[in-house]
């Protein structure tokens, strides 16, 4: 099979990217300066990422739509305002998570953005669980981009007015050179940012803007680097159809309202986990030193018993060390328990930490 | 005077007398990218031709360093151990990882001079 190239290939290969095949497309890894600038580039100024590869899902419908969505997400649609965003999964009969996503309220209907990698697969099981009752399209025609880090708002701003007043996870319809762009005011870095829906022939034009305006392209791997440090869950590595939310230590986009009454796919297990807790969880990880603890590398307790295993890690730049995520069994996941990771063999020390590894205040002037 | 070699794995070898300074060479850290950690061999072990004698990782992956000759690990260059992005800035020169009290001069024979490594590392990245 091909791979595919999003609308700003060129761009990127202008800039002088290196390649990954990623979820079956060609996509930027870095640019020429390095994960490491990229990364603090983003923390200090603005990143523009180019997540065209993820998946744009508009489900069209009224009431009975709202009805037939919380059947299927553990989210309290009938309260979510127009322009509004939610974080959420869509789960298995037994809450293994298929795809964490983001849902907006739109007028007429939802959008839904999907990870690259699942996005096909989701569409065929919504389509399959709306009974095919509703308009569905997973638009192929709109890219995605997504600009992060301090000055993004300023930045965006200079290029559209108004999108200074849009709140954390919410969004509108914007027009600029006659196209319909669709930005909320979200992210997956940990910073204040924005993700703009627009169409594949106006993005590379309305990236070369913001990139004039002083904001740089970013590319997969400081994305990466990036939300481990805000503590985020990456699909496939943190998130599988293994793994239900509560395990993955998510209950908090759980709505309480939508526990209490049950009725949507998988809730039977999540409530039962909340009841009576779960053996495995997910928890942040800080090894001692400088020791790199990748994914797959198995966690051990004081006694040198297997307890678990990392889903990621890396050098976290803005903290200047070692972070990692993984899970633990219930019991070692509590805060600064002492754990030990082999890696080559050999194992290294390392603490359960809190979540996120970077916030905004923590280490302001450091880089 | 001291002759500079390269082998296949990305290492350059300096010989004075026999005792061997190796590192990395600046194709390599191109290829890997920002360097941020080091593990170096121990001190007074021995290491084999073409044996992994220290891990070097970027923020994307671990990579093994192997060793062009055979010999006693004699010197480490703790600098680099403390601040891996050094490797990056200097690879050839300040950033060298170990020397070696090398065993067999002749191993030196089958590794590639200058030109022949930088068209081979030209070849290899194309």
């Amino acid at each position: 099979m091909d791979t595919k190239k999003t609308s700003l290939y060129q761009l990127h290969q202008d800039s002088k990217a290196k390649f990954v095949e990623f979820a079956g497309y060609q996509m930027p890894i870095q640019y020429s300066e390095g994960i490491v600038e990229e990364h603090r580039f983003t923390r200090n100024h603005s990143g523009i990422f180019d997540v065209s590869h993820m998946g744009q899902l508009f489900i069209y419908g009224q009431e009975d739509l709202v009805d037939d969505l919380e059947r299927i997400f553990p989210l309290d649609l009938k309260n979510l305002r127009l322009n509004h965003s939610k974080y959420s999964f869509l789960m298995s009969d037994n809450a293994g998570i298929y795809d964490d996503l983001i849902i907006t309220k739109i007028k007429d209907g939802f959008l839904i953005i999907l990870n690259a990698a699942c996005k096909e697969n989701d569409y065929k099981i919504l389509k399959e669980l709306l009974n095919n009752k509703y308009k569905m399209i997973l638009d192929e025609e709109r890219s995605l981009i997504a600009i992060q880090g301090p000055k993004s708002v300023e930045i965006l701003k200079s290029v559209i007015q108004g999108v200074e007043n849009l709140n954390f996870m919410s969004g509108n319809w914007f027009t600029l050179d006659d196209h319909n762009i669709y930005i909320t005011r979200s992210g997956y870095t940990g910073e204040d940012g924005f993700e703009v829906s627009l169409n594949n022939k106006f993005a590379e034009k309305f990236t070369r803007r913001l990139i004039n305006k002083g904001a740089k392209l970013i590319g997969l791997g400081a994305r990466d680097t990036l939300r481990l440090e805000a503590g985020l869950c990456l699909y496939g590595h943190e998130l599988s159809k293994d793994k239900t939310p509560v395990e993955a230590n998510l209950k908090w986009a759980i709505s309480k309202e939508r526990i209490s009454k049950g009725n949507f796919i998988g809730s039977d297990i999540i409530t039962k986990q909340l009841n009576n807790g779960v053996s495995k969880i997910r928890v942040g990880i800080k090894p001692e030193g400088r020791i790199i603890a990748r994914e797959k590398t198995k966690i051990y307790n004081e006694s040198n018993l297997e307890i678990g295993e990392i889903t990621s890690g890396t050098f976290g730049p803005s903290v200047n060390g070692p972070v990692a995520m993984g899970y633990v069994e219930n019991e070692f996941s509590k805060k600064n328990t002492k754990i030990f990771l082999e890696v080559r063999g050999k194992k290294h020390p390392a603490t359960i930490c809190s979540l996120p590894f970077y916030k905004k205040s923590y280490v302001k002037g450091v880089n | 005077m001291s002759e500079v070699k390269y082998s296949k794995e990305h290492e350059w070898i300096k010989l004075e007398g026999d005792i061997a300074t190796i590192g990395i060479t600046k194709h390599a850290t191109e290829m890997l990218g920002d360097i941020v950690f080091t593990e170096l061999p121990e001190k007074g072990s021995n290491v084999e031709k073409d044996g992994t004698a220290g891990v070097v990782e970027s923020t994307k992956a671990a990579s093994d360093v192997y060793t062009p000759v055979s010999g006693e690990v004699v010197d480490l260059n703790q600098s680099i151990v403390d601040d891996p992005s050094k490797i990056n800035q200097d690879p050839e020169n300040s950033a060298w990882f170990f020397k070696l009290k090398i065993k067999d001069k002749s191993e030196m024979d089958t590794l590639m001079n200058k030109d022949e490594y930088d068209k081979f590392a030209k070849e290899s990245s194309a």
